[in-house]
């Protein structure tokens, strides 16, 4: 093993002599990064997963059409199948729904909100349950109990179900009839809802740990305020798990929002997510027209497969223990 | 034994209580209940008068007081989409759920264990590694891909079994059960694989990591040191200590089974309270969506509560060091 | 001279890890005759218990016996398939190891662990084996046997779950005892019991006994002969007298000199400077000359092989075989 270590070692030094790129050859000397390179499957996860935000993010140069703007989409292209079966046509690579949208353009366009809903309510989470986790840890008693309570009943149940439920009660209350923007808000704030309870935990734990140490009194002492100093403190050793938790998370909250849109509570149909391609393509299964499903859901499977993949290796090497 | 039993009913009904409040503020602030039920065209005095009839201009404390003891009795007001009581609804739908949800999770559990077992023993096969390889799969797939994925298979390219619905039901009194006749059989097998395969996965993975942590445990090698056969050390001795955290976790999910047949029933048209659930949430429909989280909790809690004092009386050690503690 | 109950012929024993195979076992021999009991002491990682392990079959991978035999009773039993040696485990061979609280399985009545023991290895029928688990039970001084028959395991108190352990040991009446630090995890006055037991056990079954402590203080006390272990080898072996009176071997002075005696209050206790290498870091020639005040330059590369002096065996190149004959 330590025979191993060492040709890889000088080969990043090799590389590492660009200006200013200390933080760069220390991450490259680190046993996390030694750990991913031993793990090809990782690599491949890894790729996988850059490759998806790549295509999401340059979508509307790699797409032939986009596919929310009904202009484009001619009917007279609908239910073409993929190119290499016998009726294919270019330039449907992987054929045409219905309404003559290109399924490989609107997957690139759905996973770009799948990928936008999932980041989003990930960040919305883990700000919420942070947030939450610093005010219960510091202020403790009353709030504290609270806040672990609602975290404790929330965990026994489903995320899904909980945002189905805010969901249902946020239609309701705004109305049945929200622009797709206010949709993708909403399911955002749904998913944030339903995922903040880990992070909350996690950070208070660590709060409740640093809130005890000398350092905190003696930096109360010298008139530092005490909440600023354990951001410092505390913010900084929680990240690995935090991080931990967000890619997990962010696998969780693609399923979710795929899920909400799948039973049809999540995007609508002019501005269609994966889920929401799967819920259509779905309908023409007993037609025979299995490319209009297949498509986002080999998307969608690869998309989490290979997140799941890259938290599951993150947590080993960041917390070896574990294993 | 008593306190500790007593302590944790009273958690439960704390827990009951919070979800009671939460779904009298859905059912009483998301959506004016009197809307749903009038046209445009009713006046307002007519109005006035259908809120007066609901009780909706008593103060916010007598409405939720009111709600409660209706809901204790399980009265939760009448449904905007089907003009039909919540309860009834729900009683019509709740055996195919629970047939489901039964059927799932006694696959999941026997098939979970099985797998887990024999990865745990036969660590380095290749059955072993494709067992792994088919859970990170379940997990990773959604739930409604996996349906999907079964249709297409055997409904639609294969023809042998029914892509949608329950099959032939048998009333037996007010239950109604699909489990008498083949087309029920027939129709049950898809989704109950569809809903069990994330529990599956999930049992699967504790059984091989609580196995392993067994086989490495001190009684283990005491009882090889006995000379016992491997078969009585594997079977007899390492499994008992395996299924009891596995059979509490696999009960605890039995909650999250029921909540997760949302899913499956919509993939599968199956007619149980999850179809409903989301047609009610699609329509708005906040007296039913109030009843199913209220329902789905107390299956939640009384499933927890069970497990807990269950678990207590598994496990000898536990139930000593509870009266000792309490 | 009859035949020995175990004999030990250059016993090794490895385990190969990621970075290289380690040699915990470095060629041991030693015999235990008929009723005999054989301490086995050293320090924490000097192979004591692996070297217990090694006679009962229990090596797992990645650890295997690579070289030597284990005789049991003139019999072979280092290269028995897995299904043999498991019916000389427990039948022939019984083991008692360190924690008792942790050696029986909680979630069964003692009752039915003594019971399926007896059942795996005689014919006798449920009833018969029940009655012998009383007896057992009695045997071993567990106070109204026929009602804690039933208990389950965490209903015992340390000392008494020790007592259920070594009747299970000895359920099968085997020939050779291995009692592995049996006493460790006792409260003080529970381990002159244990000790006395196994003693009493050894003696009125003619049981032989192999004891493997870190306690001279035990051995002194209990063992017939004594081995002392360093680094996966024996550094000294013979009577118990001989070498607690006067050791040979520079670490067994050390050793003896470290025990405390309520007559020799005036003496310093002496201590052993350094402590016993890793096994990935064992120093070529003895191990001990890192240690060792009376190293010389040969001590540095050449490994000391075991020999006799008068009715001791040490492997120091202090004693000469040539010095022997001469004398």
């Amino acid at each position: 093993m330590s025979d191993a270590v060492v040709p890889h070692r000088s080969e990043d030094n090799a590389q590492a002599p660009r200006g200013g790129a200390g933080w760069l050859r220390s991450a490259l000397d680190s046993d996390i990064f030694y750990s991913f390179r031993r793990s090809k499957l990782t690599m491949v996860a890894a790729a996988v997963t850059v490759l998806f935000f790549l295509l999401a993010i340059f979508a509307s140069w790699l797409a032939v059409q986009n596919p929310f703007d009904p202009a484009q989409l001619q009917l007279i292209n609908s239910r073409i199948p993929p190119l290499w079966a016998a009726d294919g046509q270019s330039p449907f690579l992987l054929g045409t729904d219905e309404q003559g949208r290109d399924v490989f353009s609107a997957i690139l366009y759905g996973m770009r909100i799948s990928l936008a809903a999932g980041v989003s309510g990930v960040v919305f989470a883990g700000a919420l349950g942070i947030v939450l986790g610093l005010i219960a840890g510091y202020f403790g008693g009353v709030i504290d109990t609270i806040i672990m309570r609602i975290a404790d009943v929330q965990l026994t149940f489903p995320a899904i179900l909980i945002a189905l439920l805010v969901n249902g009660v946020a239609k309701s209350v705004l109305g049945n009839r929200l622009d797709e923007t206010a949709t993708l808000g909403v399911l955002v704030i749904a998913i944030g809802l339903s995922f903040w309870v880990q992070y909350a935990r996690t950070v208070r734990g660590s709060v409740m740990v640093e809130k005890n140490k000398d350092y905190v009194a003696a930096a109360q002492l010298i008139g530092l305020p005490a909440p600023k100093i354990m951001l410092r403190h505390v913010l900084p050793n929680t990240m690995g798990p935090i991080l931990v938790i967000a890619t997990i998370n962010l696998a969780l909250a693609i399923i979710t929002e795929a899920t909400l849109s799948f039973l049809g509570s999540g995007m609508p149909d002019t501005m269609p997510s994966l889920g929401t391609l799967i819920r259509i393509g779905n309908n023409y299964l007993f037609a025979g027209e299995w490319w209009i499903v297949a498509f986002p859901g080999i998307a969608l499977a690869g998309l989490i497969l290979s997140i799941n993949l890259l938290g599951d290796w993150l947590r080993d090497a960041l917390n070896p223990k574990l294993r | 034994m008593l306190a500790f039993t007593l302590r944790r009913i009273l958690q439960a009904i704390g827990v009951m209580l919070a979800v009671g409040v939460i779904a009298f503020a859905m059912f009483r602030f998301a959506g004016d209940p009197v809307n749903q039920m009038v046209s445009i065209d009713t006046s307002a005095a007519q109005r006035a008068e259908i809120r007066h009839s609901l009780g909706l201009d008593d103060p916010v404390l007598v409405q939720f007081a009111h709600y409660f003891i209706n809901a204790l009795q399980f009265k939760f007001g009448v449904s905007y989409q089907f003009r039909l009581p919540v309860s009834s609804l729900l009683a019509e739908r709740m055996p195919a759920t629970l047939e489901l949800a039964i059927c799932a999770t006694l696959l999941a559990m026997v098939a979970g264990i099985l797998m887990g077992v024999y990865s745990a023993l036969r660590r380095d096969t290749i059955l072993a590694k494709l067992f792994q390889a088919v859970s990170l799969i379940g997990i990773s797939l959604p739930t409604f891909l996996i349906g999907i994925l079964l249709i297409y298979l055997f409904a639609v390219t294969l023809g042998w079994l029914p892509s949608f619905g329950r099959g032939e039901v048998v009333k037996l009194g007010w239950w109604s059960t699909g489990l008498l006749t083949v087309s029920g059989w027939k129709a049950i097998i898809m989704p109950a694989i569809t809903l069990g395969l994330f529990q599956m996965t999930l049992i699967m993975r504790l059984v091989r990591a609580e196995m392993l942590e067994v086989l490495r445990t001190d009684y283990i090698r005491f009882a090889r040191a006995r000379g016992l056969t491997t078969r009585a050390i594997h079977f007899g001795h390492a499994l008992k200590n395996t299924l009891v955290p596995v059979i509490t976790v696999a009960g605890l999910q039995f909650g999250s089974v029921i909540a997760f047949s949302i899913i499956t029933e919509t993939v599968f048209q199956w007619p149980g309270m999850g179809l409903l659930f989301v047609q009610a949430v699609q329509n708005v429909d906040i007296p039913i969506m109030a009843a199913y989280l209220l329902m789905v909790s107390l299956i939640f809690v009384t499933i927890n509560l069970v497990v807990d004092i269950l678990y207590t009386v598994v496990d000898p050690r536990l139930r000593a060091t509870v009266s000792r503690a309490t | 001279m009859t035949q020995p109950v175990l004999s030990v012929r250059n016993l090794e024993v490895e385990f190969a890890t990621r970075r290289a195979t380690l040699r915990a076992i470095n060629g041991v021999s030693f015999d235990i005759a008929k009723g005999e009991v054989l301490g086995v002491v050293g320090e924490s990682g000097a192979g004591k218990s692996v070297t217990g392990l090694a006679v009962i079959g229990l090596i797992d991978p990645p650890g295997r016996i690579s070289g030597g035999q284990i005789e049991l009773s003139g019999t072979r039993i280092d290269q028995l398939p897995p299904e043999e040696i498991r019916r000389v485990r427990g039948k022939r061979i019984g083991m008692i190891f360190q924690d008792p609280l942790t050696s029986l399985n909680p979630l069964y009545r003692i009752g039915d662990q003594i019971i399926e023991t007896i059942r795996t290895h005689t014919s006798l029928s449920e009833s018969a084996a029940r009655q012998r688990a009383i007896d057992l039970l009695a045997e071993v001084g567990i106070p109204a046997p026929e009602k804690r028959i039933d208990g389950y395991p965490h209903e015992f108190s340390g000392g008494m779950r020790q007592r259920v352990v070594i009747a299970l040991a000895i359920c099968a009446e085997p020939e050779l005892i291995i009692a592995d630090e049996p006493t460790t995890a006792l409260d003080v006055s529970v381990q002159a019991q244990i000790i006395a037991l196994i003693k009493r056990l050894g003696r009125d079954h003619g049981t032989a006994v192999m004891l493997v402590t870190h306690d001279m203080g035990v051995i002194a006390e209990t063992c017939d002969r004594v081995a002392v272990m360093y680094s996966g080898r024996i550094a000294e072996i013979g009577p118990v007298q001989d070498v607690v009176r006067n050791p040979l071997h520079p670490y067994a002075k050390g050793l003896m000199g470290a025990i405390p005696t309520l007559a020799g209050e005036d003496k310093r206790l002496v201590q052993i400077p350094g402590s016993m290498p890793r096994l990935s870091a064992i120093p070529p020639g003895c191990p001990f000359n890192p240690r060792c005040a009376l190293a010389f330059d040969r001590c540095r590369v050449e490994r000391p092989e075991p020999v006799r002096h008068g009715a001791q065996s040490v492997a120091c190149h202090l004693f000469e075989p040539a010095k022997e004959t001469a004398a």
